[in-house]
């Protein structure tokens, strides 16, 4: 790691621990339906979707038709989007006249973006119409984001509340989101973006002539350039940990993240939210502390995978090595494993945007993940098998993160002898059933899929790469799909029926299959009374309990997912260690 | 349950009224307005007859150019219109035996070079339409421009220095020489 790389790093950090905290406040304010600025300019806006909605916002929900209100709303989405694909050549906005999308390409498509997943299949900039990316994938962008978002609210108040029937209202929660949090923040980063260099406009895409004019056939003279509204819909992806990109580079693309500054800020936006949100959650439940606590336990986990990752890319391919490649860092290049990876960012961009993108479910990338050393690799792909809990998805990713919370204070209270409470709430046998269900649903869904597609045809000559690599590229895709990530291993030719129906189940129980339960979850401890705190009572904002979490997350994934990572990876790792190639 | 089912086809309505078309107009206008020569591709030229994008690469193999970074855009190398890398992993042999052919050109076009070449020149872009390399392939390339040129090594070198970009703010990303920028000014195309 060189000087400059760790002051990078460490101006990474400390920008977004400056702003994690005013916004969780902010945030938290938002939704208490305190008076915020915003308020001020855009209440009527608020008050007018509920009145032509029909919506009483004051009016609360029970967590089951909280559930239902959200799945509905969900389910339109989805087959908004999808109807969109199926009809865009008939629809304006279709500069290139991108023909309809294949039924199970939009099906995949559509779940994966109702589901805050966006995993692509597709390749943006020869697929989707202008129409489809912004009025089905943008708005998706935005209100899968404040559905996340809204179930963390949810999960909040059943901490806050003692016999309580009710965890608030849905739409309430979904507007305020959208409306305060999420399009102020996408508007002021796409400006910048725009500024940038991130293209915005209606036009079709620009021709240019090639400045070497190779040979004299015309065709070849010439050069496409995509373009589109892209700025708007890339500063709602960074924010809305939904990396689902304008162009089929995502943001390695250089009109979707041109420069150094445009790649520090989009990578901000994947983290500023999830981070804030523990602040949120520090604020609403009265104790600062609690946020801290697990905001501190996000980081700590972040930061030391994201040296492995950074050290081993800077090290480079051995293989390239003796070939008499320049592969150490030096005057004039940052060196490393460069294949996949963009000359603007070198590796230490390009490694802590792959964790940073895969410890939030964002899923976008700026180099390509499939050419990672094996170790690399491995991190990013760990991250998601995690759960998707250091940081997460916005309000996912800290749900998830309490879910654990319930399992570190099971598992201490048992070592104790003592009834697991956190805040007050007794944490009894449904909550823990709960939970177990919902960190068992994705790693059956990532391990029994994968265990599918190595076994299926359809599933082993989708496979880009040979050997170890080519089980790895499997792995991570359904690993991204459960974890609702939508990075890949991006080699593996997904866009064929077996991987477009198995990965769009697969990230719809990663979804709601986790939802649902975390809800159940808010709804019974809202109906339970709060116990008073004594000195027998586990704290839960120390570093003892940190680590204890720590150590809950790490080794449930270590255990889940390490026979599996032993196949891809490693054995990946110990093949190049002795310079041994696939062919 | 089915009481749910207005308010979600309305809301979703109304969001994608405000998210999916008030939003992006804004932005489009604003950035238009604010940022016109970025939002539309960032081109070089005058705005009749553009010569190329700053952003985006473009293929070059003569050796009297400075050549940029493997593209594995298909069907042809920097593909403005369909991105991409190889996604080829590190223990595939296709990927090793893609090095040693790009290795093989360089050597080939100027062999009075032996040392080691740095790897940013022979291993593809994420995107298939990275417009830099780093100024250490710069450098390594110059000989090989100077000769076809009938230039002096030191005022291409000048040239390179000129089109050499410093991490931004000092700080930020990796210097860098954009490929097209330079190529053109060495064609005397560029002001």
């Amino acid at each position: 790691m060189t000087e400059n790389g760790l002051l990078q790093i460490t101006l990474y950090f400390v920008a977004l621990l400056l702003l994690a905290k005013p916004l969780g406040v902010y945030m938290a304010a938002v939704y208490e339906n305190r008076p915020v600025f915003l308020k001020r300019i855009l209440a009527p806006l608020e008050a007018g979707l509920y009145r032509l909605s029909g919506v009483k916002p004051e009016q609360e929900m029970r967590w089951s038709e909280y559930a239902g209100a959200l799945l509905w709303f969900n389910l339109f989405g989805g087959l908004a989007v999808f109807a969109m694909q199926m009809l865009q050549a008939y629809l304006p906005l279709n500069p290139q006249q991108m023909a309809n999308v294949t039924v199970d390409s939009a099906f995949n498509t559509a779940v994966s973006f109702a589901t805050n997943t966006n995993w692509q299949g597709y390749g943006g900039e020869t697929t989707m119409s202008y129409l489809t990316q912004m009025l089905g994938l943008s708005v998706q962008n935005f209100v899968s984001a404040a559905t996340g978002m809204a179930v963390l609210v949810a999960v909040i108040r059943g901490f806050q509340r003692t016999h309580a029937e009710c965890i608030g209202n849905f739409w309430a929660d979904l507007t305020r989101g959208t409306l305060y949090i999420l399009l102020p923040l996408s508007f002021v980063l796409a400006l910048v973006l725009a500024g940038q260099g991130v293209v915005q406009t209606f036009k079709p895409y620009q021709t240019v002539p090639l400045v070497e004019q190779v040979g004299t056939a015309t065709e070849n003279a010439t050069q496409t350039l995509a373009l589109g509204p892209a700025a708007s819909q890339i500063a709602i992806k960074q924010l809305g940990t939904n990396g689902g990109g304008f162009f089929n580079a995502n943001s390695a693309h250089p009109f979707e993240n041109p420069t150094p500054l445009a790649n520090f800020l989009e990578m901000l936006a994947i983290l500023m939210i999830p981070a804030a949100l523990c602040h949120t959650f520090g604020t609403m439940v009265g104790d600062p502390r609690q946020g801290w606590a697990i905001l501190s336990a996000m980081t700590l986990v972040f930061a030391s995978l994201l040296f492995v990752t950074a050290g081993n890319e800077q090290v480079g391919n051995p293989a390239l090595a003796a070939l008499g490649v320049e592969q150490s860092v030096g005057i004039g290049q940052s060196g490393g494993n460069m294949e996949g990876k963009e000359t603007r960012f070198g590796i230490v961009n390009s490694a802590l945007w792959a964790t940073a993108t895969t410890a939030a479910s964002n899923g976008s990338v700026n180099s390509m993940h499939d050419s990672y050393t094996p170790l690399g690799g491995l991190v990013p792909m760990w991250l998601i098998q995690l759960g998707e809990v250091i940081f997460g998805g916005v309000g996912s990713g800290l749900y998830g993160m309490l879910v654990f919370v319930l399992i570190a204070v099971f598992v201490a209270g048992l070592m104790i002898g003592r009834t697991p409470e956190y805040l007050g709430k007794k944490i009894e046998a449904f909550e823990i059933k709960m939970a177990a269900i919902v960190i068992l649903i994705p790693a059956f869904f990532i391990l029994g899929g994968t265990a599918l597609a190595v076994m299926l045809e359809v599933g082993k000559t989708a496979v880009a790469n040979p050997g170890a690599h080519g089980f790895s590229e499997i792995l991570y895709a359904f690993s991204s799909a459960a974890g609702n990530n939508g990075s890949a291993f991006a080699g593996l030719s997904v866009n064929s029926p077996f991987y477009n129906i198995a990965l769009a189940v697969t990230m719809l129980v990663g979804r709601y299959g986790i939802i649902i339960p975390v809800l159940a979850i808010a709804g019974s401890l809202a109906a339970k009374k709060t116990v008073p705190t004594t000195v027998g009572t586990l704290p839960t904002h120390t570093p003892l309990f940190v680590m204890l979490l720590i150590g809950t997350v790490v080794l449930v994934g270590a255990l889940t997912f390490v026979p599996a990572l032993a196949l891809g990876p490693v054995v990946e790792h110990l093949s190049l260690a002795a310079q041994h190639l696939e062919q | 349950m089915t009481s749910h089912i207005k308010p979600a086809i309305l809301m979703l309505l109304f969001f994608t009224v405000l998210t999916g078309i008030a939003y992006p107009l804004a932005v489009t206008f604003s950035a238009q307005t604010l940022f016109p020569r970025q939002a539309n591709g960032s081109l070089l030229g005058s705005n009749g007859q553009p010569l190329g994008s700053e952003l985006i690469g473009q293929a070059f193999n003569r050796p009297e150019y400075f050549w940029g970074r493997p593209s594995a855009t298909s069907p042809t190398p920097y593909n403005g219109g369909a991105s991409g890398g190889s996604n080829q992993g590190p223990t595939n042999s296709a990927l090793i035996d893609a090095v040693q052919m790009r290795i093989k050109a360089l050597r080939d076009a100027d062999p009075s070079h032996s040392e080691a070449v740095p790897v940013d020149l022979v291993t593809a872009s994420a995107s298939g339409l990275d417009p830099h390399i780093s100024p250490a392939a710069a450098a390594y390339q110059i000989s090989r421009v100077a000769l076809a040129r009938h230039l002096s090594p030191d005022s291409v070198r000048e040239l390179v220095e000129r089109y050499t970009e410093p991490r931004q703010w000092g700080m930020l990303g990796e210097s860098r020489v954009n490929v097209l920028k330079l190529n053109l000014a060495l064609d005397q195309r560029l002001k």
